[in-house]
């Protein structure tokens, strides 16, 4: 099975690189942007899907500082 | 006293860390390769900084689960002294041996420079050699530095003396919580900074203040 984890800086931490993006965009012409967060995507083929989230805690994000959120396409 | 240092792929501080430990008198150091879970019967552990394991996912991701790791948290939950430097403390933060996590830098930019620090905590097995509030000049070189825990974690690390060295006012390199530069765990025997002590152990860098922390571990072992 195809999956997908989106990895999240944590709300309320310090986000640098968004930070950067969101000032960058006006420079270039676009205006109106607001609140951008930058994180990562993981896509992965897994056997057994229900070993995903053991999978997140341990090694794909770093629950202190990240959230993530598992999408598993149909 | 017998200091391992820790040598990842990527690694790049493993030669300065040796040679700051044979600089403490009666001392020596041999590297410990990451794919050998034997460490040698050595005395204290250094896991050096440089980009281990290509800093892939997250900083010091991957490396905390390395052969060698496993063995240095063993290491650590008996008592031995770990002495986490820059990508060091990164990992050591990943495998848990340390509360909070490292950050990019809050200006996204790699920072290297001489930075003053005040410690805070004098008299632990890292800082033996430091009075509290005394200063000591040693360099820092990173881009994912910026130290972060959770309020409640803080507030315990407070409680417990953790916070072990601060970046001296006007110092702090990288938007870290508190100006927090180095922190212990609660048993005191894990200790993990952003800057490099082992940069600054002989007087032909400009400053050797950072071999006191490597004396100060080999007084807690003796």
């Amino acid at each position: 099975m195809r999956a997908r984890v989106l990895v999240r800086p944590k709300e309320g931490i310090l986000d640098p690189q968004g930070v950067a993006v969101e000032r960058a965009l006006p420079a270039l012409g676009f205006e109106g942007v607001a609140n951008v967060h930058v994180g990562r995507l993981i896509e992965l083929d897994i056997d057994d899907a229900s070993r995903l989230p053991e999978m997140c805690e341990k090694l794909l994000a770093n629950p202190l500082i990240e959230d993530y959120e598992i999408v598993e396409p149909a | 006293m017998r200091f391992g240092v820790v040598r990842f792929p990527g690694s790049c501080d493993e030669v300065d860390a040796v040679h700051a430990c044979e600089r403490v008198p009666g001392a020596s150091a041999q590297l410990l390769w990451h794919r050998d879970p034997d460490l040698h019967g050595v005395e204290a552990v250094v896991v050096p900084g440089g980009f281990s394991y290509g800093d892939y996912l997250r900083v010091g991701a991957i490396a905390r689960f390395s052969p060698v790791m496993e063995s240095v948290i063993r290491f650590s939950r008996g008592g031995g002294l770990v002495l986490g430097i820059c990508n060091g403390f990164q990992v050591l933060c990943e495998a848990g041996l340390l509360p909070g996590a490292l950050l990019p830098n809050d200006h996204l930019r790699f920072r290297c420079r001489q930075v003053e620090l005040e410690g805070v905590e004098a008299g632990t097995s890292f800082t033996g050699e430091l009075t509290a509030g005394e200063r000591i000049s040693v360099p820092v070189k990173h881009t994912s530095g910026r130290y972060y825990a959770p309020p409640e974690q803080l507030e315990s690390m407070h409680a417990q003396g953790q916070v072990v060295l601060r970046y001296a006012p006007g110092h702090n390199p990288n938007g870290s919580l508190e100006d927090i530069a180095g922190v212990r765990n609660e048993a005191g025997n894990v200790l993990g900074l952003m800057p490099h002590p082992e940069h600054a152990a002989d007087p032909l860098s400009g400053s050797d203040d950072g071999l006191r922390i490597f004396t100060s571990i080999a007084h807690a072992h003796a």
